[in-house]
């Protein structure tokens, strides 16, 4: 068997064009999308071992099914969908560019004569006569008319209506392949990153969502307070940041963010995500006495220093450390001090926020705890660049307008022949449409009551 | 609440309906079809009143915000549109029975609303996410497909029945004309493909004002592109040539189980969305 190129290639080429591979691409890619739903996506290892075991774990990883939509297959079917859609797209064009393009056809009576949604009776007055009373009733009822002789002396007239309207599907299909290149846009040249900014400072540095690398912003973020609303029932009502953008150590731009309600700077986009809670700096510690159980408090921030009474030495309070460990095991954020007592070595104190009493277990002369520490609260921030979104949305709204015209607007056309009877006209109208036929009868008959009057 | 009640007696007034269209079907009794569109018509009233009246208590209750919020709130919306789908499709394909099979879809929906005890109906507050008019567009524009999905699935299954190879029986050779079946069928996938369409976008431009992603692969997310992908697919089918009839009303079933997924099946499944 000898195939020639050519043909190989036309075969090809009729291949991506047919709208079977289409239907076959939807319904793949439905179901193939499913599996995504079904196992997690991008866990961690030890999770997908622990449901799937060893060997259900490397083959599934070995289809890319734990990160499934973005694996090379699922996206080869995106890619085909692509190419199908242009190929075939581009081909219906040049079909039917005559059709589309606007070059009015020439008016062939015999294209009408076997219409099936037509009606024929006959008027008194003259088939020229009648046409010229004819041609605005269409104009204003159909579109733009033209008129030419018939071979039988008489006159045919042809309107037509949302000739446009075939672009509809062109429309749609190309909002498709705006979504597909903006978000390929996107995932080249954007970045999706988090950030958590403790009230009153700042910082210019986030972290990457899927790398974990860290990226420098060109502008710094501040965070100048964090506020929390609660409805009675306790659950959260808002949200809200009040954020400061500074550049080379300028303010630029002073603005509140909500939930739903993002900050935009030089196309990167601030969204409240999340918050929290860190221990604040100001802290008040009671010293207490063994001895004398006297129990002395204090309001301290780091860097104070305090003298205890009943000679007992001197407190310094050094630094608050988040997630400290004490012999290997985390204690939470805790602040850490140094006590010098009047004989002997000074100490290393460790207060952890969470652990009030933890100081008892050194034995000294004086036990210190955490009386009450002022919370200070976290922003928690998405940062994200995403320049494919304006093309995404260009495609958002061309799919809308193009799904619209393609259901709801059709190309009427019409044509109305009328030919010397005895002395009057003997009139044929014909309708056609490229959709929704079912409404063309009565929209005919519609018509055809109108003409008739006209006598 | 005044709204709850009123909620309540719309579920039975739509149990009625339904009770009235499957008689007429049944029992040959073409009179109880006028009936039992009165009923159906009466039971979108007072469903657009309790819908309404939530709204205004959410007011008096201080939270303010339109009944779109949770699972039992889409039950009632989604209940009301399938409703009203259903009454337009009657009147504009001239067949009162065309629609039979979606009125205890509806009444399926209120009932399974109000005495399911997995679902609150208690009006409860907006959680930050929420406050969003995107939101709102969001849940109208997908119910209003969905609502013309669930009666596409009635028409489709209607033709089904009245289309069996072997021959049909009696009941199913009462129902209304298959033409008219497959051409109903089509408009309202086209209707609902519209509106599925400006669902997803309108949930792909609130996501990413909230959280800065107009796309994730979220289920709820994905499971509806499923179904737009299915529906799709049965748009494109039926301009291929022999695509009418039984596999354009197949795949209408297939499409509304997609639906059906998309709506409770993704609950199961982890996610951001936590109501319908
Ligand atoms: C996700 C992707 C796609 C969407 C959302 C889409 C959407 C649509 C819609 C809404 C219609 C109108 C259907 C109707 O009138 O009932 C249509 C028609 C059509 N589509 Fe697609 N389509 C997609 C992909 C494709 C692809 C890949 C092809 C390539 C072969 C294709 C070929 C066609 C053709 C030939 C028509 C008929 C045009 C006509 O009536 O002249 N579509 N499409």
């Amino acid at each position: 068997m000898t195939v020639s190129r050519s043909s190989l290639g036309s075969a090809l080429w009729d291949g991506l064009a047919s709208l079977r591979l289409t239907i076959a691409l939807l319904l793949l890619l439905a179901t193939t999308s499913i599996l995504g739903t079904l196992i997690p996506q991008n866990e961690a290892p030890a999770t997908y071992r622990a449901i799937f075991g060893e060997t259900g774990y490397r083959f599934f990883r070995a289809l890319d099914l734990f990160d499934m939509y973005h694996s090379w297959w699922f996206q080869i079917l995106v890619l085909l969908l692509a190419v199908n859609l242009i190929v075939c797209s581009a081909e219906r064009i040049s079909r039917q560019w005559t059709l589309l393009a606007g070059k009015r056809p020439l008016p062939d009576p015999r294209r009408f004569a076997g219409v099936e949604t037509s009606s024929t009776f006959a008027m008194p007055q003259e088939p020229a006569a009648l046409a010229a009373r004819c041609e605005p009733l269409l104009r204003r009822r159909v579109g733009p008319v033209l008129v030419r002789g018939t071979e039988t002396g008489g006159r045919f007239l042809y309107a037509e209506s949302g000739r446009w309207s075939r672009w509809g599907v062109y429309a749609v299909h190309g909002s498709v392949l705006l979504l597909l290149v903006g978000g390929l846009i996107g995932s080249r040249f954007g970045f999706d990153g988090f950030v958590n900014i403790p009230e009153g400072e700042t910082v210019q540095t986030i972290q990457l969502r899927n790398t974990g690398e860290r990226l420098r912003l060109p502008f710094a973020i501040r965070c100048e307070s964090f506020q929390v609303s609660f409805y009675p029932t306790g659950a959260p009502s808002e949200f809200r940041s009040r954020l400061v953008i500074l550049e080379e150590g300028r303010e630029v731009l002073r603005r509140d963010i909500l939930v739903n309600d993002p900050l935009e700077h030089r196309g990167i986009t601030i969204y409240q995500s999340s918050y929290g809670t860190l221990p604040g700096r100001e802290v008040q510690l009671s010293f207490t006495s063994r001895e004398t159980g006297m129990v002395y408090t204090r309001q301290m921030k780091p860097g104070d220093e305090f003298a205890l009474p009943e000679d007992l030495g001197t407190f310094v309070l050094l630094d608050l450390r988040p997630n400290a460990s004490f012999r290997g095991s985390p204690v939470g954020d805790a602040f850490v001090g140094r006590l010098v007592p009047p004989q002997g070595e000074p100490v290393e104190v460790l207060l952890p926020v969470r652990f009030p009493t933890f100081d008892r277990m050194r034995r000294g002369e004086v036990v210190i705890a955490v009386e009450e520490v002022k919370q200070r609260y976290y922003t928690g921030l998405q940062v994200n660049r995403d320049p494919g979104v304006p093309m995404v949305y260009a495609g958002f709204v061309l799919m809308l307008v193009g799904c619209y015209v393609t259901f709801f607007r059709s190309h009427r056309q019409v044509g109305l022949r009328l030919d010397p009877e005895g002395g009057g006209s003997r009139v044929s109208l014909a309708m056609t449409a490229n959709k929704n036929r079912m409404a063309l009868p009565a929209a005919l008959e519609r018509l055809a009551q109108e003409l008739r009057r006209l006598s | 609440m005044t709204s709850s009640i009123l909620l309540s007696a719309t579920t039975w007034i739509y149990g009625v309906a339904a009770f009235l269209y499957l008689a007429a079907w049944v029992f040959h009794r073409r009179s109880l079809e006028a009936p039992a569109a009165g009923a159906a018509a009466v039971g979108l009233a007072a469903n657009t009143a309790g819908f309404f009246l939530r709204w205004a208590e959410s007011y008096r209750l201080g939270m303010g915000h339109a009944p779109l919020s949770n699972l039992y709130e889409s039950l009632v919306f989604f209940a009301g549109m399938i409703i009203l789908v259903h009454l337009v499709v009657e009147r504009r394909s001239g067949s009162r029975a065309i629609g039979a099979f979606s009125a205890p879809l509806a009444f399926l929906a209120l009932a399974y609303a109000s005495l399911s005890p997995n679902i609150s109906d208690r009006i409860q507050p907006l959680i930050p996410a929420l406050k969003s008019n995107w939101l709102i567009a969001h849940v109208i524009t997908c119910f209003v497909g969905y609502a013309a999905f669930a009666v596409a699935f009635g028409v489709s299954l209607m033709y089904l029945l009245r289309t069996r190879r072997e021959a049909p029986g009696r009941l199913a050779a009462r129902l209304p004309e298959p033409l008219l079946l497959d051409e109903w069928t089509h408009r309202l996938v086209v209707f609902g493909f519209l509106f599925l369409t400006a669902g997803i976008i309108t949930g792909a431009v609130w996501a990413n004002t909230a959280w800065g992603r107009y796309w994730g692969w979220d289920p709820k997310e994905t499971w509806s592109l499923i179904t737009w992908f299915v529906y799709a697919s049965l748009l494109h089918a039926r301009l291929v040539s022999g695509w009418r009839g039984r596999r354009i009303a197949v795949l209408s079933l297939v499409g509304f189980g997609a639906v059906l997924f998309t709506y409770f099946g993704v609950n199961l499944l982890p996610g951001l969305h936590s109501y319908g």
